[in-house]
């Protein structure tokens, strides 16, 4: 503790850290930024003012600029019972986050400067991450009209991002109208793609496995059919578009068209539409909740394909908590949803790195740099170089370790992990040259 | 003598198990011709009908079979689950469990609610699933097969070289589910027959065939049963789905009437899960024919309950 509160004083070393480009280095941190990146083991041992430095043994970790989540519900206000902006703020810090982009759908709703300018505070007073408020597209979500946009992003919030996830922008002249709207400050429409007459009382993907639980289907073209009307609204507009938490072999179909015809739209994926399936729902288990609903092996390797390829620009987490008993029911009765943000980094690297799909570049681009740039956030998403912010997360690709909810940060115990080794985990993170994760603990 | 921890789903029952389950029905149902129709085995153990959902026929049934074995019956049915806001099913089972239940028979809207319930940790009674949502309803298939064993299989064995036709709202039917399973699983030819609309994406992959067509199902798979199942009027309207445009169009395409019946071969039967929608499903020439076995089944549901409650409730200790 006494080495690591010294850091705002003294300068950082890390060494023998490998970079995203496979490159051994030492890095130097002093106040915010990284001052030097050198050759791991070049570090000057004589250079006097690195005498009080904490130094980090970072051989054999990876360091990655720190982490930005386009996709979490802190939950507060609201939500308390779930999450709060400082618990969310704490498990995102661990995930190896340094910057959040907190969702909309909170009570009251984010949908007015002031509620979006409460949440950024929150995040300040938490002081993990950098909360980034998501602003919602229609008042309280309604779906009927825009809400203040304009407001929002002229706010102390500078909301970029406007979604109403959750639910989807279904009217299309209401998504039209956003989308051009939006323009003014550079903005982006997050769609969360869903029809909504095609999923009235679904429960889960629509197909085999539905069939046979006989839960209401949650059919894929309910999804592809509102992300190809939106390209196309995006395109006659000329506007951008962020495709939330694509889960099926149809819409990456679609959005790799509409990529090739210059359209300018984004997607992200979740870990857990990466790594699951719709078998996980046969034990009526509703850990495995949630909207879009985890879809068949077919879909799944089209989505690990489609993030290797940039087809998907990024990782998203869609941290959802939920209170105990919101999942200790029947299926039906449960909630959508599940948390990630400690887990992500982890499941990424086992099902794209470790499997040889993704480079460490891919994952600093998919889960770091694309997130930030589309967010339009700056200060985050950097390179590892001298001048750049200090914002980096120390990731330990060896370290196993089974996920257990009263072990983890978030307030919430519903995560699809529990009881599996997941393979890697985040030492340390960095927000402006301070460290949020210490030797693998929180701070404070 | 087998012994069943709980009965989820007709799918948990292999061969075996599954004729095993019929002749103790048998036996049970031989007891039931006698003047005093009470046996002792359940003496001092507690069943707990707990129906989220009204089911009259089927509570009578299971509080018939519990009470012929001489087991205490408590009939529960909580208004509304916890969907409604009610209590939640966890609390409702952790209530009965600390009341000393040794079995429960539960009736749930939800899907899955009676596995949730076995594998939750809630309770260390046996669950018997009575109908959950539109998943399974198992005694309700084992009764069909002891129905149809009876009159088509001499009584006794399996139903290899039978063929069946389920004919009716298969998306949305427990009954179907149930009865696919556990009739190919005793060497039955299944086919379902519906309008795409109600069959569930995915069918093509079930141990069964299907077709759109009642008329050449009939006539040239010649089925020796043919089950027809309860439409609800409801999925006819819009606002219910919209899944068929009329009850007249359906009853003209898939309502057993007089001339199908009469296509039917010498010793076919039809069965139905009741309650029936006379005029639409099923006729009434139809349902009160000579090939109807619809009260029959019935009779035979105790039977099969007995059997049922009898080997998922004794070989256990009591404490």
């Amino acid at each position: 503790m006494t080495a690591t509160d010294r850091v705002t004083a003294a300068a950082t070393v890390i060494a023998g850290a490998a970079l995203p480009d496979g490159m051994r280095a030492d890095i130097v941190l002093r106040g915010e930024t990284i001052a030097q990146v050198m050759p791991a083991g070049t570090v000057d041992a004589d250079d006097a003012s690195l005498d009080h430095a904490v130094r980090v043994d970072a051989s054999g970790w990876v360091a990655l600029p720190g982490l930005v989540d386009l996709h979490t519900h802190l939950r507060e206000p609201g939500g308390e019972d779930a999450e709060t902006v400082r618990s969310g703020s704490r498990a995102a810090a661990a995930g190896g986050f340094t910057a959040v982009h907190a969702m909309a759908n909170t009570f009251p709703v984010q949908d007015t400067a002031g509620v979006v300018e409460q949440v950024l505070r929150l995040g300040e007073e938490a002081g993990y991450v950098d909360v980034r408020p998501v602003g919602a597209v229609s008042v309280g979500l309604a779906g009927e009209r825009l809400a203040e946009l304009a407001a929002m992003a002229r706010s102390a919030a500078a909301v970029r991002v406007f979604s109403d996830d959750g639910k989807a922008v279904a009217d299309p002249v209401l998504m039209r109208r956003a989308l051009e709207y939006v323009k003014t400050f550079d903005g982006v429409v997050a769609q969360h793609a869903q029809e909504p007459r095609l999923t009235e009382g679904s429960q889960m993907h629509e197909g085999v496995v539905s069939a046979e639980l006989g839960l209401t289907g949650w059919p894929a073209a309910a999804e592809e059919s509102i992300i190809a009307r939106d390209v196309l609204l995006a395109g006659h507009v000329g506007s951008r578009l962020h495709v939330c938490h694509v889960s099926t072999r149809g819409s990456v179909e679609i959005l790799r068209w509409a990529k090739s015809r210059g359209i300018d739209v984004t997607a992200e994926v979740t870990p857990h539409h990466l790594a699951l399936t719709d078998e996980s729902v046969r034990g009526y288990d509703p850990r495995f909740k949630v909207n879009p609903p985890l879809r068949s092996a077919d879909d799944v390797e089209a989505v690990r394909a489609a993030l290797a390829d940039g087809t998907i620009d990024v990782v998203a987490t869609d941290h959802a908590p939920h209170p105990p008993e919101a999942k200790d029911c029947e299926w039906a009765a449960a909630a959508f949803g599940m948390t990630g943000l400690e887990t992500a980094l982890a499941v990424v690297h086992e099902l794209m790195v470790v499997s040889g799909r993704m480079t460490w570049a891919d994952v600093a681009r998919t889960m770091s740099t694309r997130p930030a740039a589309i967010g339009r956030l700056t200060g985050h998403g950097c390179p590892i170089a001298p001048g750049e912010p200090a914002s980096i997360t120390l990731f330990d690709p060896a370290e196993r370790w089974t996920v257990r909810p009263d072990a983890l940060e978030t307030a919430s115990p519903n995560t699809p992990w529990v009881g599996r080794e997941l393979v890697g985990r985040v030492q340390w993170t960095w927000l402006r040259g301070r460290p949020t994760v210490a030797d693998g603990k929180v701070r404070r | 003598m087998i012994q069943l921890r709980h009965l989820l789903s007709a799918s948990d029952l292999d061969r075996g198990t599954a004729v095993e389950v019929l002749d103790t029905a048998a036996t049970m149902a031989a007891t039931q011709a006698r003047q005093i129709k009470k046996l002792p085995p359940l003496r001092g153990r507690t069943v707990v009908n707990l129906f989220f959902e009204d089911s009259t026929r089927t509570r009578i049934s299971f509080e018939t079979a519990a009470k012929r074995l001489s087991a205490d019956v408590i009939n529960f049915s909580p208004k509304g689950s916890s969907v409604s806001k009610g209590e939640s099913l966890k609390d409702t089972v952790l209530t009965l469990g600390a009341m000393g239940t040794d079995a429960i028979v539960v009736r749930h809207a939800a899907s899955g609610a009676p596995h949730r319930l076995a594998h939750s940790g809630w309770t260390d009674a046996a669950v018997v699933n009575a109908g959950d949502g539109t998943h399974e309803h198992p005694t309700q298939a084992l009764l069909d097969a002891f129905t149809i064993r009876r009159h088509l299989a001499g009584g006794g064995g399996d139903l290899a070289g039978l063929t069946v036709a389920i004919v009716g709202d298969v998306l949305h039917s427990r009954v179907a589910r149930s009865n696919v399973s556990l009739l190919t699983t005793l060497g039955a030819r299944v086919t379902l027959v519906a309008p795409p609309t109600l069959l569930p994406v995915g069918v093509d992959t079930w141990t069964c065939a299907h077709s759109y067509d009642l008329d050449r199902t009939i006539d040239e798979l010649r089925p020796d049963a043919l089950m027809m199942l309860r439409v609800q009027h409801e999925r006819m309207s819009a606002a219910g789905g919209g899944f068929f445009p009329s009850p007249a169009e359906y009853q003209r395409e898939y309502g057993l009437d007089a001339p199908r019946l009469a296509r039917l071969g010498r010793e076919a039967i039809v069965l139905h899960p009741g309650p029936m929608n006379r005029g639409l499903e099923i006729t009434s020439a139809a349902a009160d024919g000579h090939r109807s076995v619809v009260v029959e089944q019935v009779a035979n549901g105790v039977a099969v309950r007995m059997a049922v409650l009898y080997l998922a409730m004794t070989g256990k200790e009591t404490p």
